[in-house]
């Protein structure tokens, strides 16, 4: 009865099953943000192809809504590819923390999974490998189907976009809340809070007196170094 | 911009996507980054998050001036208390637009 391909096929669905369940929070979220940049995209000037070939390329949500406001004021391509990367930078941090539940994994799997590894599902896979029997196919399902339902929203809210007005239902705010919502994730403890204050502090202050879109890099490293050395100091006083 | 511009422009974010996200975990599953990295690098989601907000709240983008009236700070304060209560990003993203919406249609 079981043939050996019978047991692939089960062993395939319920994993997908069983990455569906964990991964559905991730979609609801992904859904109202995917829509919005999807619109905030058309209304931008991008034809749906185009925000289906970023979605596909480029799996990162705020990267993706800096792209659309850097386009929308005219930034340059090597401008918003490098303030990309230093947006993304935080995964470097990410991949390697999951490195350690992946270990001697083959680098075509790891290659594949890369692809998907975002703030919520690093999160969310993160937990689930706390706690034990979490394997690394339900992990892979995880960041694919969100990665799927984040590429089919935005597709949609570009498409829907053509039939509402510009600014309807304060979609112009989906990016701040989104942010506000991110950085209250990444609260973790005063010297967060401290370099979160000082991050705004520096990149107000620098988007004021210096122009162009520097502030984001320049604030960001500014204040995460800053950020290092008051936690060492705060350390050695202990 | 044309099909040839957005693919450049895609592909090069797609790069700088994937390759912080692959490299880590592909040369450095069996090595351990040094502390000093780490600890730095765990700060750089905070101070990047705070650093694209902030000026949006607090400065007005078209003449580049510090403002403390605008629409968008009034709406965060709101916005970060069901945050802060919730933890959910969507809903966050909707309970934002929505007061954003009414605000813009009060005032």
């Amino acid at each position: 009865m079981n043939s050996p391909e019978n047991y692939q096929i089960n062993s395939v669905s319920s994993v997908l099953g069983q990455g569906a369940t964990v991964a559905w929070p991730i979609c609801l979220g992904y859904i109202p943000i995917g829509l919005a940049l999807g619109v905030l995209a058309q209304q931008t000037g991008l034809s749906w192809w185009a925000v289906a070939l970023m979605s596909i390329l480029v799996f990162a949500g705020s990267a993706q809504f800096i792209c659309v406001a850097m386009l929308a004021a005219g930034a340059s391509i090597p401008a918003i590819i490098f303030t990309t990367l230093i947006v993304n930078l935080r995964h470097v941090l990410m991949s390697s923390a999951l490195a350690v539940y992946l270990p001697r994994v083959n680098h075509r799997f790891l290659a594949l999974f890369a692809y998907g590894i975002t703030d919520e599902s690093f999160a969310v896979n993160m937990a689930r490998f706390r706690d034990s029997g979490w394997d690394r196919w339900q992990a892979l399902a995880v960041n694919h189907i969100s990665n799927l339902v984040w590429i089919l929203a935005t597709i949609t809210g570009s498409l829907v976009g053509q039939l509402l007005p510009q600014g309807a239902f304060g979609i112009d705010y989906a990016l701040t809340g989104m942010f506000i919502c991110l950085l209250v994730f990444q609260i973790n403890g005063r010297i967060y809070i401290m370099t979160g204050l000082l991050a705004a502090l520096i990149s107000v202050c620098w988007y004021l007196l210096i122009p162009g879109d520097s502030y984001i890099v320049g604030a960001s490293v500014c204040a995460a170094t800053l950020g290092y050395f008051l936690q060492c100091r705060y350390r050695r006083n202990k | 911009m044309s099909f040839s511009d957005y693919l450049l422009l895609f592909a090069g974010m797609g790069l700088a996507t994937y390759l912080p996200r692959a490299l880590p975990l592909l040369y450095l599953s069996h090595k351990q980054l040094p502390q000093w990295l780490i600890d730095w690098l765990a700060l750089i989601p905070v101070a990047v998050l705070s650093a694209l907000l902030a000026p949006a709240l607090f400065t007005d983008a078209a003449t580049r001036s510090f403002s403390l009236g605008k629409t968008e700070l009034i709406v965060a304060i709101p916005t970060l208390i069901f945050a802060l209560k919730t933890r959910s990003l969507g809903g966050t993203v909707l309970v934002g637009m929505g007061l954003y919406w009414l605000t813009g249609l009060f005032i």
